[in-house]
């Protein structure tokens, strides 16, 4: 099934804006995605008619909210194919997901002279809680290289991996280069050797199908609105008896069962990751949002951006001085560019005078570009409301721009 | 347009020669100019020139200290008081950057301390700039006027 873009585009109320009085082409994508008005309505509705807190109540409202709440986890579940609805935990992002495993894995599973490892493309969401885990349990965070087309040397995590090893956690998609990673491969690798997996799907939920099962992994996380999705709300998949062994994180109200100055009980599974009022409108925003893009379908959704990505590639590619970073074999629809003697920040702002949205600097992955020895890059991504005529009017800009530095 | 700006510079020279000028005077003249552009593409072009004409930093200044943090392009101040004026220099490795980092020298270059810690900026407004402004963006306008303040402070408080 081909796409009707024009269909789609008008489901996105911004992409009608102008910017500086142009028309906006978004190029935004991986940092955030634009949300269909069947996700805005859906949550306007529950403010309107249905809004009041969750779970608690005896009432007509709260019943329809917790009903709504519910549903969207339900919707979650099956969209990650995972075997038990209590095993899916809203948070606030991929973010508070991953500081959740981290800090709640540790406190059980992680001990003095432990290890954990992390890739070298993770976002600082995935690096920084595992810091900050591993100096408090006095455990070693290692790494697993990529070479420069920007592809994990998975070849190389058997040899990482010691008696000592608790948790790989790695990015099935690097939001900078674009690198699909083979999770599979990590997977089975690390658990042939007894060791659990969190995947960071934050960007990939959005293009392709996820399989919890058939992948076998430990923990899975993304956030709701690179998927379409409201802010604010985010996932951590889990498998039911590693949740349940794991202590809970935050304490409040919702995660007990019965509190005592004597001693205080947790609240089953979810509800004891999930302290203090849900965001269960965002949730049911959520689930809207994996609504909308089922009825389109991922693997059309899929189809549609490598294309982009190919047609963008070979655009820029064209352009003298032009480098991309990350030239993985199996790539999602990220660029990231640099002009030759053009900093990437002047080369955003000139761009976005012509009212196009992209990404400049680390993109939250320093390491990355320590890798390659620079600053930043410029990063455009696409998504399947994207066109190739917005494609080419990037391609016309950066020349524009490289135009305006030559004289 | 490159004409014009030579043009401008020797006239802020000439008039700096003769008597020097406030920082008011200049901002107004900075808008004067400003106000002759047609769109966007002849401002930042304009920036541009600016950014490549400005005389950057010496390695030796580009240290941490004179690195103004919170910004995405490197940007570099360094100051010093000669004869009760503050002589601003500065850089970045983004030209447009560095060539809103001229504007603020163009402005406050020269002036007394007291001058500088006192002065309204209001041209940053004036020329569009604004949008440049808030204290998340990433250029670090903000940043930027407030170190040169802070150098105002510092050395109102030596004299
Ligand atoms: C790969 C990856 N991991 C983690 C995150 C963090 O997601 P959030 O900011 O929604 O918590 C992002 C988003 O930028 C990401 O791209």
């Amino acid at each position: 099934m081909t796409l009707d873009i024009n269909k789609i585009r008008k489901d996105f109320p911004i992409l009608q804006e102008k910017v500086h009085g142009k028309d906006l082409v978004y190029f935004d994508n991986a940092a955030t995605s634009q949300k269909p008005t069947q996700v805005i309505d859906e949550m306007v509705k529950y403010y309107y008619k249905y809004n009041s807190n969750i779970h608690r109540g005896v009432h007509y409202l709260s019943n329809k909210s917790t009903d709504g709440n519910e549903n969207a986890r339900k919707i979650v579940q099956n969209f990650i194919n995972a075997e038990h609805l209590h095993e899916i935990i809203f948070t606030r992002g991929t973010t508070e997901s991953i500081n959740l495993v981290a800090n709640s894995f540790a406190e059980r599973y992680i001990g003095e002279g432990d290890e954990v490892i992390v890739s070298e493309m993770e976002h600082h969401s995935n690096i920084v809680p595992w810091q900050l885990v591993c100096e408090k349990k006095k455990a070693v965070l290692k790494v697993i290289p990529f070479n420069d087309n920007g592809e994990l040397l998975v070849d190389q995590l058997d040899e990482l991996i010691t008696d000592r090893t608790k948790i790989v956690a790695v990015n099935h998609i690097s939001n900078s280069l674009g690198t699909i990673n083979p999770v599979q491969k990590i997977i089975d690798i690390a658990h042939a050797r007894g060791v659990k997996v969190l995947v960071d799907a934050a960007q990939s939920v959005q293009h392709l199908k996820i399989d919890v099962q058939e992948w076998d992994v430990d923990f899975l996380v993304f956030s709701g609105h690179k998927l379409y999705g409201p802010t604010g709300i985010g996932v951590l998949y889990g498998k039911e008896d590693l949740l349940n062994e794991m202590p809970p994180w935050q304490g409040g109200g919702e995660m007990i069962k019965e509190v005592r100055f004597s001693g205080t009980t947790y609240n089953e599974l979810p509800f004891k990751f999930e302290a203090g009022t849900p965001n269960y409108i965002d949730a049911i925003g959520l689930g809207a949002a994996i609504e909308y893009v089922e009825n389109i379908g991922l693997e059309n959704i899929d189809a549609y951006e490598q294309e982009l990505l190919a047609y963008a590639t070979e655009k820029l590619s064209s352009i003298d001085g032009l480098k991309i970073y990350g030239t993985a074999e199996h790539k999602t629809s990220v660029i990231s560019f640099l002009v030759d003697g053009i900093h990437f920040y002047d080369m955003g702002m000139l761009l976005d005078q012509m009212g196009i949205a992209v990404r400049t600097g680390t993109h939250c992955t320093e390491p990355i570009m320590q890798h390659f020895g620079i600053d930043g890059t410029v990063r455009a991504s696409f998504s399947f409301y994207n066109t190739k005529e917005e494609i080419d009017a990037l391609y016309n800009g950066i020349l524009k721009v490289c135009k305006m530095f030559v004289h | 347009m490159p004409s014009k700006s030579k043009e401008v510079e020797v006239t802020t020279l000439c008039l700096s020669i003769i008597r020097e000028m406030t920082i008011n005077e200049i901002q107004e003249e900075i808008i004067e100019e400003f106000a002759g552009f047609e769109d966007w593409m002849d401002k930042y072009a304009y920036l541009i020139e600016l950014g490549t004409d400005l005389q950057g930093l010496d390695e030796q200044y580009q240290t941490d200290q004179n690195l103004i943090k919170g910004c995405q392009s490197k940007v570099w101040f360094n100051a010093s008081l000669e004869e009760g004026k503050v002589k601003l220099e500065a850089d970045s490795d983004a030209i447009i950057v560095k060539g809103i980092a001229a504007l603020l020298i163009r402005v406050f270059n020269n002036q007394t301390p007291e001058d500088i810690m006192n002065a309204d900026l209001n041209f940053i407004d004036e020329i569009g700039l604004k949008q440049h402004l808030s204290p998340t963006r990433s250029n670090g306008l903000v940043s930027m006027v407030k170190q040169i303040k802070m150098y105002g402070i510092a050395f109102n408080h030596v004299k």
